[in-house]
Parts: structure tokens; sequence; C-alpha cells
């Protein structure tokens, strides 16, 4: 017992380093993944208006786009799998929708205002449920030179029933 | 009435929560007992009220008042009567009070423990829990009030309220919107109690920690008196994230199970610096070291249960789960910021007194790689992090919203998993203190040689993945190391007591829980690790539009479209349900009935996929889209999940080691020490 005191006690300053050493190892290894990870697999988050503002330079990146859904654009072809739909300019921050009234309010306003930036997207898979008029599509994929956004992957929400509409006297 | 005997009862339990925290403080201040005693009879007293007005609540959401905004937003006549229970949680403001209530029936059971060995804890555990209890009774009681009635203003506008505005006439709807579809399912109903519990029990073990702290008790005291508490929470956790898993796989009609969604991820944090608690705090207990880095990891637990709660109920970030964003987001945030400064200043007054005078001797000692382990599971906390909060960062900084997305964490945490399952295998298998490469080798190359002839096996069968290959290995090894562990030690025990068998695992398992319950949750691990490879590595997906007779083949199987029905149900659900036939490499397998559910009142659809489950692999098919006028076509999307069923079968033997290791051991040890300070009495009365 003591001996492995005497001993511990002189090679304190070595080991320190061995593990302080190992620690650096592992603390390097988790940056360096997180770092590639983050540039592999980013994804820019940009509304419509930005997207037709900033146009070429964003072609061929991957982009993450919301917009609200235009009811009477959606059209899908259940053979070949191929859905078409333009969705409606929305403000990317909650500041600014909720100074609009609420994500139901902006999502209402931008389909029904015809100058708002629309932008044509088409998406190959099969069409979501919650795909119909002033839901919010957010949409993962590529710009294309056609200038038609080429959606991966399409998430939809629509404003949630949950706290959030208070019953309109239109309703009642 | 009952409205105002739910509320009454909030009221009081906030109220008592402060006069609990004041009491304690000053019976410490002024080393009056009593004091504390009545601080801890307040804190005893918040279960019973909070439990008045849950009830009250599920009375008014049973009776079907939908005079109550609440009442009105989670339920609807056509739901049955245990949905109306369960809908307590299916709302931001239901699930707040919910989240309060399981928080008291902690914090009530923990004052009825025996405090005779450490009564300096009991004002500080009783601070610690009331402030955590009186923030959510605060943000029930001001701002997300469950118990808030609908009022018609004057003008027409309707508000809601608790106390009626001036001039207001009360607004009575006649049916509710109902609880959201996706919500109407066993998992949905048990995974977020399970969830929660995990959630508050953590808050137990942080109190005794920070009472540890306040008092400059730095013994073992604190981890010994949580040692339960914190494998409890753990339990509950790991159940709430399986469970949750698993209603993803059943409903969300994706194919998958976890989809890095900041609400998973939200709950996930806390089980990994839980995790690295429950290993580091054996270190503490067996080397006196690492006191420090338990305290930093029960603070972070806490923090990261309220910032989980936070995530999940503010809206601040976009999400499946999310509700709709409200004004509890910054209040959270200054609660989560105060809490952080203040345990950490603690931390740091008493780092001194914390410092341990034993040093780490060897790099590969077994104290070393769970130091090691820990470090991986941090590194995977900073990963989640760090994914969640880089839209928020880079928004800042760049003015530019850069979001990652699944591949980002996939990426950047199978290292370190991998890394993780190596360790699961070699740890056990170290020596404590010294462990030098010949030693730890020694040990380690049987079952490395054994577990080769997985991959091997694997690769001769036609794998070429090298990253399946890896994780297959990693799987065998762990699972070898862990069998051997367990047969070396039973037929120790047989040889040297005459045991049989059976016997001596039976007794070997009840003498060591924690211990042989680790083995039991690793070799879960190991069972989850070979379906997670699987479903991530090997799944395969397609889609197509079928006529009637018209099949679709994918892998080994072929799916015939039979027919499609569409009905309307009782409960108001529109119904498009599909039949189809299975052919595995020909032959018939049986008929699968994917569906859609269409639901009247809240508009909203369900998919429901038909399922056919082996250990093999499963066939997961869902009904996506169909011509309503003729039954004709119907699109479908279908999913081959191979060794998928191992994850739920690992996720079930985790959750049975979990429980041996929770169980309470025999209590020898009190008994014996009774025994022994019996004899005196015992000689002198004869």
């Amino acid at each position: 017992m003591e001996q492995t005191a005497s001993t511990s006690t002189i090679s304190v300053p070595a080991n320190r380093l061995k593990f302080l050493i190992g620690g650096l190892l592992i603390v390097a290894a988790v940056i360096y993944l997180i770092i590639t990870s983050t540039q592999a697999s980013a994804q820019y988050f940009m509304t419509v208006a930005e997207l037709q503002e900033k146009g070429a330079q964003v072609l061929g990146r991957d982009l993450r786009v919301s917009g609200a859904v235009i009811g009477d654009s959606i059209q899908y072809d259940p053979q070949t799998l191929t859905l078409k739909f333009t969705v409606a300019h929305v403000p990317g921050s909650n500041k600014e929708i909720e100074a609009e009234g609420g994500l139901a309010a902006v999502l209402h306003a931008a389909v029904t205002d015809p100058s708002r930036p629309r932008l044509q997207v088409v998406y190959q898979g099969v069409k979501p449920d919650l795909l119909r008029n002033e839901a919010q599509a957010i949409m993962t994929g590529k710009l294309g030179e056609d200038g038609i956004f080429y959606a991966e992957e399409l998430l939809l929400k629509c404003p949630t029933k949950y706290e959030e509409a208070l019953p309109e006297q239109s309703e009642g | 009435m009952i409205t105002d005997l739910g509320y009454g009862a909030l009221a009081i339990t906030f109220f008592l929560t402060i006069y609990g925290v004041l009491a304690a403080i000053w019976g410490v201040r002024t080393r009056r007992p009593d004091w504390i005693d009545s601080a801890r009879n307040a804190m005893l007293l918040t279960f019973p009220l909070l439990t008045l007005s849950c009830l009250s609540l599920i009375y008014l959401l049973v009776n079907g008042h939908y005079e109550v905004e609440y009442v009105a937003s989670v339920t609807s006549t056509r739901m049955p009567l245990y949905l109306r229970i369960t809908a307590l949680w299916g709302g931001q403001a239901g699930s707040l009070l919910f989240w309060s209530w399981l928080m008291s029936a902690f914090a009530s059971a923990v004052t009825l423990r025996n405090w005779q060995r450490d009564r300096e804890f009991l004002p500080w555990v009783v601070v610690v829990s009331l402030v955590t209890l009186g923030f959510f009774l605060g943000l029930t009681l001001f701002v997300e009030n469950p118990f808030d009635r609908l009022w018609l203003l004057p003008g027409g506008l309707a508000i809601k309220s608790f106390f009626a505005p001036e001039g207001a006439i009360p607004y009575f709807q006649s049916d509710g919107k109902g609880l959201n579809p996706l919500l109407r399912h066993p998992g949905m109903i048990i995974h977020p109690p399970m969830l929660y519990l995990g959630f508050v029990s953590f808050v137990i073990p942080f109190a005794f920690a920070i009472a540890a702290l306040i008092t400059n008790r730095t013994d073992d005291r604190w981890i010994q008196i949580t040692r339960r508490w914190s494998l409890v929470a753990w339990l509950f956790l790991s159940l709430g994230l399986i469970l949750g898993g698993r209603w993803a796989y059943d409903v969300l009609g994706w194919g998958g199970y976890w989809g890095w969604d900041p609400v998973e991820i939200a709950a996930f944090m806390p089980w990994l610096t839980g995790t690295a608690f429950l290993h580091s705090v054996m270190i503490q207990e067996k080397r006196g070291m690492l006191k420090h880095w338990n305290m930093i990891l029960i603070i972070l637990t806490y923090n990261l249960v309220i910032f989980g709660t936070f995530l999940t109920r503010s809206g601040v970030l976009s999400s499946v789960h999310a509700f709709a964003q409200s004004a509890i987001g910054p209040l959270f945030f200054i609660y989560i910021g105060a809490s952080f400064v203040i345990s950490l200043s603690l931390l740091l007054q008493r780092w001194q007194d914390l410092k341990s005078d034993l040093h780490m001797t060897s790099l590969l000692s077994r104290e070393a790689l769970f130091l090691l382990n820990n470090l991986l599971f941090l590194g995977i906390l900073v990963i989640c992090f760090w994914g969640v909060i880089f839209p928020l960062i880079s928004e800042i900084i760049t003015g530019q919203k850069v979001t990652v997305g699944p591949p980002f964490y996939e990426r950047a945490t199978a290292p370190l998993f991998a890394g993780l399952l190596l360790l699961m295998g070699i740890a056990p298998l170290a020596a404590w203190r010294h462990s030098t490469v010949q030693t730890l080798g020694k040990a380690v190359w049987k079952p490395t040689v054994v577990s080769l002839f997985v991959p091997l096996i694997g690769f001769l069968g036609g794998i070429r993945n090298w990253a399946a290959l890896l994780g297959f290995w990693l799987a065998a090894f762990v699972a070898c190391v862990t069998l051997y562990e367990y047969g070396r030690a039973v037929i120790a025990r047989s040889r040297s007591r005459g045991e049989s068998l059976p016997t001596a695992f039976w007794n070997l398992a009840g003498r060591n829980r924690r211990r042989y319950g680790g083995y039991i949750i690793h070799l879960g691990v190991v069972l989850m690790a070979i379906g997670i490879i699987g479903i991530e590595l090997f799944q395969k997906e397609t889609q197509g539009t079928l006529a009637q007779g018209e099949e679709l083949s994918l892998g080994p199987y072929t799916m015939r479209f039979e027919s499609l029905a569409v009905f309307d149900t009782a409960d108001g659900r529109n119904v498009a349900r599909a039949v189809v036939s299975i052919y595995k490499n020909g032959r018939f397998v049986g008929e699968l009935y994917p569906r859609r559910d269409y639901y009247y009142e809240s508009q909203q659809p369900m998919t429901i996929p038909g399922l056919r489950s082996t250990m093999e692999d499963d066939f997961y098919v869902l009904l996506v889209d169909w011509q309503p006028i003729s039954s004709a076509g119907a699109t479908f999307k279908v999913y081959q999940n191979p060794l998928v069923n191992w994850l739920w079968l690992g996720g079930f033997v985790f959750i049975i080691g979990t429980l041996v290791a929770t169980w309470p051991e025999s209590e020898k040890s009190p008994a014996t020490v009774r025994a022994r300070r019996r004899t005196p009495l015992a000689a002198k009365a004869s």
C-alpha cells in the first residue's frame, strides 16, 4: 500500500500530462467531428424573398425554404409521384410573424396577396397529408437554374389548434 | 365550482412553496428545528393539494366543461373516457400542472425518509425542491393556467381569463376541438408521464448535491442517499425515450423511430449526463475521486431537465412536438440561467474542500476508462447541444439562419457511440487502480477472437458495409465479455458454495444488483445496437401507385393490392383501409391493413401503417393516397426494416436490467449492523 502511494506521488506530473493529452485528444476529436459534420450537412434557411434576391449565388447549395402553400397551385400525378405547387413568401423570424398576428394570419395573408414573391416547387414523392391551402411548407433541396425549387424533403406544418385559435366570431 | 376548487388548490400550493422556502432558510439562520420541520410539512402538503387540483381538472375534462378553455382545446364529446383523462397532459397548460404534480409526489416522498443521520441536508433539500416546484406552479398559475375560462367581451371578442373581465359574459361552447389524433395512441399516453417522471426525479439528487455543497459535507453521503433516486430517474427517462421511439414508429408514419428532432434531443440530453453521472459516482464511491466532476454532472443534468421541459413547452424551436409559442420562454431562460450561475458558484466555493488526495495512475485502469466513457457521453451531449442551438448562433453571428439535420447528428455521434460500445466491452475487464497493456490484453484477447466470428460470418454472407461489420463486431464483443463475466462469476459461486448453476445465477444477481443489473443493461444496449445498425444501414424503401391486383416488390417481399374501403366510424373518423397480401420469396405470409384515419373535428389525418414484424425484419406499409371515386388505384410507401425488432427487444432487456439494478438490495448489511448492536444488550439480558 505504501509502495503504491510512493510510486504514484513520484509519477504524478508525468501522469497528469498523460491524462491531459488523452483528454485533449478527445476534445479535439469531438471538435473535429462537429466542424466537419456541420460543414457537410448545413442547410441555409431562407425565405422565398431572400431566395429570389440572391438567386444565382445559392445555386447548388443545400437550402431550407419555408413558404405558404397556395391551394389552387397543387398538382399531383400519382402515377409518377410528381408533386408541383407554388408557395408564397412568409417572414422568417418568429418576431415578424408575431407582429403580423400569428402564424395562421401570416399564412392567410401570404396566400391571398398576389404581390408577394412566389416560388414554384417540384417534389418527387408521395403527396403529404397536410399539403393544403395555407399550410406552411418547409422544403429542403436545391434551387434549379430554371428558378424552380427542387425539394428533396417536404415538411408541412398547419397552424396548430393548440393555444392558437380562440374562437372567432365568424366561426361562432 | 370545481374550476375554483382546482385553481384554489393550485394557488394555495404556490404560496405554500414560498412559505416552505422561507421557513427552511429562517430555520437554518436562527437554528430553530421547529421552523425546518414546518418547512418539511409544507413540502409534504404540496402533494395532496396538487392531487386535488389535478383531480379537479380531470373532473372538468371528463365531464366536458367546455367553458374552460383548456378543456375545450384538448377534449371533445366523442372522445372515450381514458383519452379525456389523459388529455390532462395533452396540452401545454395541463402538462405543466401534471409536471408539478409529479414533482410534488417526489418532493413529498423525500420528506418521509429517515432524516436522522443527515438532518443538516433537510432544509436545503426542501429549498431546492420547493424552488423548482414553485417555479412551475408560478408558470401554471400566472402564465399558462389550465383553469382559465372563456369570456365574451362586449365587443364580441373572446378571451381567456380565470376571473371575469369587466362586462364580459361567460362563453359556452357545446363541444371541444378534441385531442390531436397523433396523441391518441397508447404509446403517447404513457410516454410523456414516463419522461416527466424521469425529469422530476433527477431534481432530488440535485437537491441533495446542492445541500451537500451548502453544508460543506464533502463525503459521499449525498451520493449514497440519492443512488436509488438517480436510478429511478434514469429508469423512467430511458423508458420514456424507448416508448417515444416506438410511438414514432407506429404513428408518425415515416418508417423510423428517431428523427433527431430538437424535442427528442431535449429529452435525450439529460439522459446523456444522467448516464455519465451513474457511471462516475461509482468511481467516487470506490476510489473517492471525481468529486467535482460528479457535482458538475448533476448540475448539468438538472439544468438540462429544465431546459428539456422548456424546449418542449415553449415552442422556441420548430418541431413536430412543440406546442405553439408562448410567453413562458423568457421565464424559463431566466430560471435556467439563475440556477446555473448559483449552483456553479456554490461549487467553486467548495472547490478546495472537494479535492481528493488520490490521483489516477494508469490510463488503462477501470477508473480511467470510466472517465473516458464520461468524456464520450459529454462529447455526444456537446454535439447534440450544438445541433440544437446552431441555428440560433448562426443567425446572431451571420444573420443567416443555418440548420443542421439528422445527417449531422448521425455523422458526428456515430464514432462516439462506437467508442462507448468498445469501452463497454473493455472496462469490465480492466482492473481498478492499475492496469497495463499486458494485463488488459490478456483479459481481452479471448473475447476479441471469439467475437470476430460475427463480422466474418456477415462478410461471407455478403455484407460489404464496413461500418456495419465494425458495429456487429463491437456488439458481439460486448456480448462476449458480458456473458463471460456472468458465466465466470456464476461458475465460481456454484463451485465455492456448492449451489446449482441456476441458483448461483439467481443469488449472484440478487447479491450485487447494481453490477449484474448493469451487465443486463449492457446486453440490452447490445441488442439495441444490432437493431439500430439494421435499420439505419440496411433499410430499403420504395413507393408506387397500384391498381387493384397489381404488385410491388421490395427485397424478398412482394405486395399485392387487393382492395380498398372508405367508411365513416361512429367516433368521428373517416377511414380509408386497404387490404394487401404479402408474399415473401413467393410464399404467402399474410394480409396487412394499412389505413388512413381522417378526424373530422380536428381536421387532421393520421396514417397507420400495416406491419409484419419478425426478428429478421419488419415489412412496413403505408397507405399514402388513393383515388376517391373508384377503388382502382392507391399509392403505397413500403419499407423493409431489417433487425428493427432487436431494438425493441433490447429496450425491454435494458429496462429489466435497470429494474434489477434499482430494486432494493436485500437489507442484509443494515440487519447485521443491528444484530451486532443488539448483541451486548442481549448479553446483558441473559
